[in-house]
């Protein structure tokens, strides 16, 4: 208990799988969400301004050296990475890709793993790749709470499978479950079995 | 408290700076840690305080640390559209000057640099321009005045090339053969690939254009207000300055001294009166 951010990565199928966990969420969550989505590099900020009009939480593009604030879920910029930076601050960076992919999800997950230790929330959703699944075992590791999207009911179920293969997560949930998840979690209520 | 594993970096970051000048201490600690992370799993060292003696007593390991922290990714014409901006919002303000410096802070392996000579010269610039490449990085100099690259990312340059705006055909500003291409030698006329480190060096005189991406992100604000500063400095009034798509002047104590000729391509223009 006492999460202080959730960090979610998704690839394949992701935008309809971020709309359905981040739509369930209040304007008053009370932490941070930090948010890979694997994008063309040249993709526009058409996923945040659609995210952003249909949930109550701010939804908006994570800028360099940005303080992170409750209440909002920060999108990695196509192209860019995104990282924790030691002082608990966003940091972009334009590394090398991971897993193929920039923004990677395991780069995310690894840097707020290491600011947030024990306080974190990892979450895997739908994709057709493996990132995502060491940053999630990393989380684990430094005690933090593990989410995979049931691979059953994921678009993608490749990305979930792989982040499973690594670590025994403590919930594998629907979508719709995923959201109540939080909630509960982190505001206390509805019970979870 | 600190962990450690920080003190350590710390102390690595104090010893490659103490023996070598070379100064890491402002760079972004999550992108440092990274790095230094990564080289140790590499090295097969045991410990980062093992990395300090080895960078201390081995030129060649602290040969290495030097390129793990020096990013070099970068394309030709990266980011079409910052081009794009380029061409049609900065060149007709270039046109009313006889004779045009301009600065290529971080250049690396040179893509970039490149691409500008190119567009100079398709808006018949070229000619009155002098460009300074710098880095601090001197292995990427060497590469980036070669200007030879791969051959398989061409296919990549030629897609932004054309959506930058570029007029003719990509081809004929490189010879190609089966691993490589040479960049076209008469676009290497006005360039100057030179040493610079953006941390411990100073001003470079009255330039007319600054163009630094990507650099910034990598250091704290106090480092990034120090480059800000010797950019300040070493642009003319009106000169332009031209950042990264994600950075920005914003919390720096030039936000008020610049204007934005183009906000969203981060394309800035001192201010005439100070």
């Amino acid at each position: 208990m006492g999460y202080e951010a959730v960090v979610i990565g998704a690839s394949l199928g992701g935008m309809h799988a971020l709309k359905k966990v981040l739509m369930q969420l209040p304007q008053d969550f009370p932490v941070p969400i930090l948010i890979v989505q694997h994008l063309s590099p040249k993709s526009d900020s058409f996923l945040i301004g659609y995210l952003d009009g249909l949930c109550e939480m701010v939804i908006k593009e994570a800028d360099e050296k940005e303080k992170i604030m409750p209440g909002h879920a920060y999108i990695a910029p196509p192209n860019y990475h995104l990282l924790v930076e030691t002082d608990g601050d966003l940091a972009l960076s334009v590394d090398e890709k991971v897993n193929y992919a920039r923004p990677s999800i395991d780069i995310l997950f690894e840097s707020a793993a290491d600011f947030y230790g024990d306080k974190l929330i990892g979450i895997v959703l739908t994709g057709a790749n493996y990132d995502g699944a060491k940053g999630l075992k990393q989380i684990k590791e430094k005690g933090g709470l593990t989410i995979v999207q049931d691979p059953l009911t994921a678009e993608c179920d490749i990305m979930p499978r792989a982040a499973l293969k690594m670590t025994k997560v403590d919930y594998i949930s629907t979508l719709d479950d995923i959201g109540r998840l939080l909630r509960c979690l982190m505001m206390g209520g509805e019970r979870i079995d | 408290m600190m962990s450690n594993e920080e003190i350590e970096i710390k102390l690595l970051m104090e010893a490659l700076f103490l023996k070598y000048g070379y100064d890491f201490r402002n760079y972004s600690a999550v992108h440092i840690k990274r790095r230094v992370l990564r080289r140790l799993t590499v090295s097969k060292l045991r410990s980062i305080s093992e990395m300090i003696y080895k960078a201390l007593y081995d030129r060649s390991f602290f040969e290495l640390l030097l390129a793990d922290f020096s990013i070099n990714v970068t394309e030709m014409f990266r980011d079409p559209p910052f081009y794009n901006a380029l061409r049609k919002e900065i060149v007709p303000i270039l046109k009313t000057y006889p004779f045009i410096k301009i600065w290529h802070a971080g250049c690396s392996t040179g893509e970039e640099v490149y691409s500008m000579a190119i567009l100079l010269k398709e808006e018949g610039l070229y000619e009155r321009c002098q460009i300074y490449a710098t880095d601090f990085n001197k292995t990427v100099l060497v590469k980036a005045q070669q200007g030879i690259f791969p051959i398989d990312c061409i296919k990549d340059y030629t897609y932004n090339y054309q959506q930058s705006g570029g007029g003719i055909s990509f081809s004929d500003y490189y010879m190609a053969d089966s691993s490589s291409v040479v960049i076209d030698q008469s676009l290497k006329e006005k360039i100057i690939f030179t040493d610079h480190n953006l941390v411990t060096d100073g001003v470079f005189g009255e330039m007319h254009v600054i163009i630094c991406r990507n650099v910034l992100i990598y250091f704290n604000k106090e480092l990034q207000n120090r480059v800000l500063t010797l950019f300040y400095d070493s642009l003319l009034y009106g000169g332009i300055l031209c950042l990264g798509s994600k950075e920005s002047l914003k919390f720096s104590k030039y936000e008020a001294k610049f204007q934005a000729v183009n906000l969203k391509q981060r394309i800035f223009q001192k201010k005439f009166a100070p």
